[in-house]
């Protein structure tokens, strides 16, 4: 076949897309995989089932799971109303959904303290019926769903933008009332972009840092999230054990992201 | 009972998911923002200005420049090299590559500081020659600048690509045939086609640049006056318990962060009407 | 400036899009390239202009004998007309004309007065005066197209493609457009090879049409050879209305207006057939009838309203056919 083109550049710039992926992405991920793979077997289990590091999982993946989970029942609430309902102040909250990826995190993280925290602007009020909602699992979980929900929203507008009034008219002259309408016609068709938006949500707070630690509070076996964990190897200098954290994390989400993505294939499959 | 449209819902229904998400937004959104700029000013306005001036918050304003405008500007060519690569060609693999440049999305921030530290390290793979020939990467600038590039790879090219997809290479054709050669083509036909999408994806890159925290976190070595950022100047702050001084600092990065919506709105205005030519 | 198609072979894939195509297209014609979709019609197009390039082979595509295979679309001298257009969004009229000029290498492209001396000849061309300044968005579809027209005609072109320059407009503007290119072709007397895929535009447009189907040259003819003599019995169905006859394991092909009805008393069995009236359709210049033959088949006839008039055919009439 002719390898002969007729948009020029492609050579120089796919050569330096590639060049510049390797440098700066693709070569420290495989000194990372491969120091973790220097570590032995010993290393791996004895550090992946230790209780500390166990318990952080189990904080980290729950609490991402949960968060994921809140962010994707609002973020349709929200959606909804955005594009279907006219309301003052409706295009500035648009516009603002998108401040959790435009702060940054160490600046979401200490505010989210100020208001949450026992002596905070929410926290107060909470405490009084008892409710702690920072220093602890509730902490990391708000603190994820800031950052979370802004992924389910914006995944979900352009999808509820195109699904046009004809198909609602269809299944109301049909007979069904608005209910059924939401749930039987609507809502199967926003399931993919909702996948998508959980996942990206999901995978988002996986790694998340710099909002949840202020807010967590860091307590060994308690409040310790993945990432905290990785740096605190580094700070022993670690090496080693940190790599094979953050290599575990790694595999974990590629994963997760690589199952949903194939999920999400079919469905779109099926909805064609 | 009035008859409505059958594609909305009731009034009384529709008050109350309007009421819900307003509440939703407001307290997940609004208050965030607002109690950064309260609790800046709640120790009074000399405090919030003593703050910025002082000499640790300045260098760390200097770094974060600094650190943005070396990343912004590669990540910036990247993405623009990557998207016509991409987006003006069918080749073999390209699939593969799109997923590799969404991969830092996927990557922890601590994994893309972790990453640096263990090539350029004290015991990382180059560590031994970097300590040999006097060079320090990590608890050094170079390491801040190197982690946001990583973590700020992906921003420019994700915004062109979709765009430049969906413009399709008709124009780029027509200027063949017309005559136009390389250079000509991009900065004559293309690029004005993109202009804003570029712009905003630019400000996204730079938003994230001057506000990463984790990944330079840990290249850092927190060495106060020398290689703090804005992010980590405020963190330094707040585990001292100057929490009005740590506030007064975030302020500056929340009006970045104001900035980058506003202008994405301004963008989205622009582009609705450019875009909409044919 | 003829062109000359050689022996041009395109797979994408696995998927043959040529298969082995040589076509002469004669210096000063007006060729149209006619096929259903998925025909291959566009990709020859896109070859002859350089946009694609034919598989590795002997094929070959020469411009008035010279070989072009090699050169690239910005040096071949070929206008090319997008099926959407293709304009430059934010340009106005008279820089979208002026692109292929200004882009021109500083010693060869002409002074600004020139440039602009030679879009308001386009302009005016194109019957489009006064708009230089106006953007694409702010033309119609028709408008657009004869900028399309006035950019590729800019540059000099030795030969004029055009890609389906019709398939985006209203029916109105179609027709009159249609009209309006074939006088403009004899104007200039530029080579022009377009790319359709409806039957009634290429044989009212063209002189040559060039009939393709799954990556192959059909036939190629004078509209009217082409319509009167199709080669298969795919081109008598792609060109016009047309009934197909089962007789035993043979089909036979007849338009409807080669019919001749006549009243069931004048049947001479040895030519013709008897049949009923099924509908009958008469708004409009040309009647339409449908008729049911005596061994069940369906049959379209078209008469004039003279005709009709004269016989006073109503529904469930016993009528005889000749053809």
């Amino acid at each position: 076949m002719s390898k002969r083109r007729v948009i020029p550049g492609f050579g120089l710039s796919l050569g330096f897309t590639i060049t510049y992926l390797s440098l700066i992405i693709l070569i420290p991920l495989a000194a990372l995989f491969l120091k973790a793979g220097g570590a032995g077997w010993d290393e791996w289990a004895g550090l992946l089932t230790s209780p500390r590091v166990l318990a952080a999982a189990k904080l980290t993946f729950g609490a991402s799971a949960a968060a994921a989970g809140v962010s994707v029942v609002f973020g349709l609430l929200v959606t909804w109303v955005l594009v279907r309902y006219e309301f003052p102040g409706r295009r500035l909250l648009d516009a603002m959904v998108d401040l959790p990826f435009a702060l940054p995190t160490a600046v979401a993280g200490i505010t989210l303290c100020a208001i949450y925290a026992p002596n905070g602007w929410v926290g107060e009020w909470l405490a009084k019926w008892g409710i702690q909602a920072a220093y602890n699992w509730t902490g990391v979980f708000i603190a994820l769903t800031f950052i979370g929900f802004p992924f389910v929203v914006r995944t979900l507008q352009p999808v509820m933008e195109d699904l046009g009034r004809e198909i609602e008219e269809a299944a109301a002259t049909l007979g069904a009332n608005r209910w059924q309408v939401f749930s039987r016609v609507v809502l199967p068709l926003l399931v993919p972009a909702l996948i998508t938006g959980f996942t990206l949500a999901f995978a988002r707070a996986i790694g998340e840092y710099g909002s949840v630690i202020f807010i967590s509070g860091n307590l060994p076996m308690k409040t310790e999230i993945l990432p905290l964990l990785i740096v605190a190897q580094l700070e022993q200098f670690r090496y080693e054990g940190a790599a094979v954290i953050a290599a575990a994390m790694l595999i974990i989400s590629f994963l997760l992201l690589f199952l949903i993505n194939l999920l999400q294939r079919r469905l779109d499959w099926q909805n064609r | 009972m009035s008859v409505r449209n059958v594609t909305t819902e009731s009034a009384p229904i529709r008050a109350v998911l309007i009421t819900v998400a307003v509440g939703f937004l407001t307290l997940f959104l609004l208050m965030p923002l607002f109690a950064v700029f309260i609790e800046a000013l709640r120790r009074g306005w000399e405090v919030f200005l003593a703050s910025l001036y002082e000499d640790a918050a300045w260098s760390a304003v200097k770094l974060t420049l600094l650190t943005a405008a070396i990343a912004v500007p590669l990540n910036t060519l990247f993405g623009i090299a990557a998207a016509w690569a991409v987006t003006k060609h069918r080749f073999k693999g390209r699939a593969l590559l799109l997923s590799l440049i969404d991969l830092p999305f996927a990557v922890s921030p601590v994994i893309a500081g972790l990453v640096w530290v263990l090539l350029f390290g004290a015991k990382g793979w180059f560590g031994p020659w970097l300590a040999e020939h006097d060079i320090k990467i990590i608890f050094a600038v170079p390491g801040i600048v190197i982690a946001t590039v990583f973590i700020t790879f992906p921003f420019v090219a994700r915004e062109l690509i979709p765009l430049m997809e969906s413009q399709g290479t008709d124009q780029e054709e027509a200027a063949v045939t017309l005559g136009a050669r390389g250079w000509q083509i991009f900065r004559r036909v293309t690029l004005p086609n993109i202009k804003w999408g570029l712009l905003y994806g630019v400000l996204l890159c730079n938003a994230r640049a001057m506000g990463e925290f984790g990944a330079v976190s840990v290249v850092s070595g927190h060495i106060r006056g020398q290689t703090n950022t804005l992010p980590l100047h405020i963190e330094v702050l707040y585990n001292e318990y100057q929490f009005s001084a740590a506030f007064a600092c975030a302020t500056l990065l929340a009006f970045l962060a104001l900035f980058t919506l506003g202008m994405k709105s301004v963008v989205e205005h622009f582009s609705g009407h450019v875009g909409k030519g044919h | 400036m003829s062109i000359s198609i050689q022996s041009i072979r395109k797979t994408f894939g696995t998927y043959k899009a040529l298969d082995d195509i040589s076509l002469e297209v004669p210096n000063g014609s007006l060729t149209a390239l006619l096929g259903p979709s998925g025909s291959g019609k566009t990709t020859l197009l896109r070859i002859v202009a350089g946009l694609e390039f034919a598989d590795d082979g002997p094929g070959k595509i020469l411009f008035h004998g010279e070989d072009v295979s090699g050169i690239p679309a910005g040096k071949r001298g070929v206008g090319f007309v997008f099926q959407h257009y293709a304009l430059f969004r934010h340009m106005t009229v008279a820089e979208n004309i002026a692109f292929g000029l200004s882009v021109l290498p500083r010693g060869q492209r002409p002074a600004k007065t020139g440039i602009r001396d030679r879009v308001l000849e386009l302009l005016r061309l194109v019957k489009l005066e006064g708009l230089e300044k106006r953007r694409p968005h702010e033309l119609s579809g028709g408008q657009r197209q004869r900028v399309a027209l006035a950019r590729a005609l800019a540059i000099r072109p030795k030969v004029l493609l055009l890609d389906e320059p019709f398939g985006a407009l209203d029916a109105q503007v179609r027709k009159d457009l249609r009209r309006w290119l074939r006088v403009f072709h004899d104007e200039i007397g530029l080579t022009t090879l377009f790319v359709t895929h409806d039957q009634e535009e290429a044989l009212e447009l063209a002189d040559q049409v060039v009939v393709m189907r799954n990556a192959r040259v059909e036939q190629v003819g004078k509209p009217q050879a082409v319509y009167d003599q199709p080669r298969s019995p795919f081109v008598y169905e792609f060109l016009g209305n047309v009934n197909k006859l089962h007789e035993g394991r043979d089909a036979r092909y007849v338009r409807p207006h080669e019919i001749e009805v006549l009243f069931a008393a004048e049947c001479d069995p040895a030519t013709d057939r008897l049949a009923r009236v099924q509908h009958l359709f008469s708004a409009g210049p040309v009647a339409t009838l449908s008729v049911r033959l005596d061994d069940g088949q369906f049959l379209d006839v078209e008469l004039s309203r003279k005709q009709l008039d004269e016989l006073a055919l109503d529904v469930d009439d016993e009528i005889a056919v000749r053809f």
